[in-house]
């Protein structure tokens, strides 16, 4: 922690330390803040039934990672900005959890039909695009590994959300934004190559 | 704006883009800097163009802003 982090900083961080006397009310004072925080951003997300078992669970995931992570606070912001962050990770792979267990199966399905729609293609212009799409679905089976197969069409084409893919496959999201970063660079590459886009950006 | 547009934008890449761990690692020091009106996009391009392309990421960083409000209100 630096020198120069704000008094009410430092006070989190000394009263969660292990050890410290009445530690076991500054946690609660922390969960308490973080369902609060969690049951918020439960419901800017739009979670419907059992807002508050999720965010009971969030809340308790984050307070276990910000104890865990105490050490590493740098003071780089307040603690509770710090502390609110871990919250909201948590209510997301809480809900990407909570998806993978509830959505039905088939995200592995081909499905090139949701592409107009999941880019607001409309058929009036179908024209305009319909060599494109073509072009993609093509260049999704040629140039991708079957990785980067598999994440795009769960991502782009069933709209599986990112953190339902991460619990799925049990990775982290940066991996799989990763392998998807890298499946778009690919994509765009054949499509210009083919003559479908023009380089970079806009269109041949 | 074409009718591409969506598709387009999705397919193009920035090389700045510095993936979800390293928005993940600042986020929080990212949203203060926005909240105190400070352009965070200067201090970190990296986050920024990769904010611009996660979806997810960016929902996280606006529903930490939010909670920074209601922890201060």
């Amino acid at each position: 922690m630096s020198a120069d982090v704000d008094p009410e900083s430092a006070e989190w961080v000394r009263a969660l330390a292990v050890g410290a006397p009445a530690r076991d009310a500054a946690v609660a004072r922390l969960y308490a803040g973080l369902l609060r925080i969690a049951r918020a951003e439960c419901g800017r997300r739009g979670v419907g039934g059992d807002v508050d078992d999720l965010a009971q669970q969030a809340a308790t995931d984050a307070v276990v990672a910000v104890l865990a992570k105490l050490g590493e606070f740098r003071g780089e912001s307040r603690f509770t900005t710090w502390a609110y962050k871990f919250v909201v990770f948590e209510v997301s792979a809480t809900l990407g959890r909570h998806f993978r267990r509830t959505s039905p199966e088939g995200w592995d399905i081909e499905d090139w039909n949701a592409v107009p729609d999941r880019f607001g293609l409309v058929p009036e212009q179908q024209a305009e695009w319909h060599d494109l799409v073509l072009g993609l679905h093509k260049a999704v089976h040629e140039v991708l590994s079957e990785r980067q197969r598999r994440v795009f069409v769960a991502l782009v084409l069933n709209g599986v959300p990112l953190d339902a893919l991460v619990a799925e496959l049990g990775t982290n999201r940066n991996a799989i934004y990763k392998t998807l970063f890298d499946a778009r660079r690919k994509l765009r590459a054949r499509l210009v190559a083919e003559g479908h886009l023009d380089e970079p950006g806009g269109r041949a | 704006m074409s009718d591409l547009s969506a598709l387009e934008r999705f397919l193009d890449t920035d090389p700045r883009d510095g993936g979800c761990g390293e928005a993940m690692e600042l986020l929080h020091v990212y949203a203060e800097l926005l909240r105190r009106g400070e352009d965070a996009a200067r201090f970190h391009p990296r986050i920024a163009a990769h904010l611009r392309a996660c979806g997810p990421c960016k929902e996280d960083l606006e529903g930490l802003l939010l909670a920074i409000e209601d922890g201060a209100g």
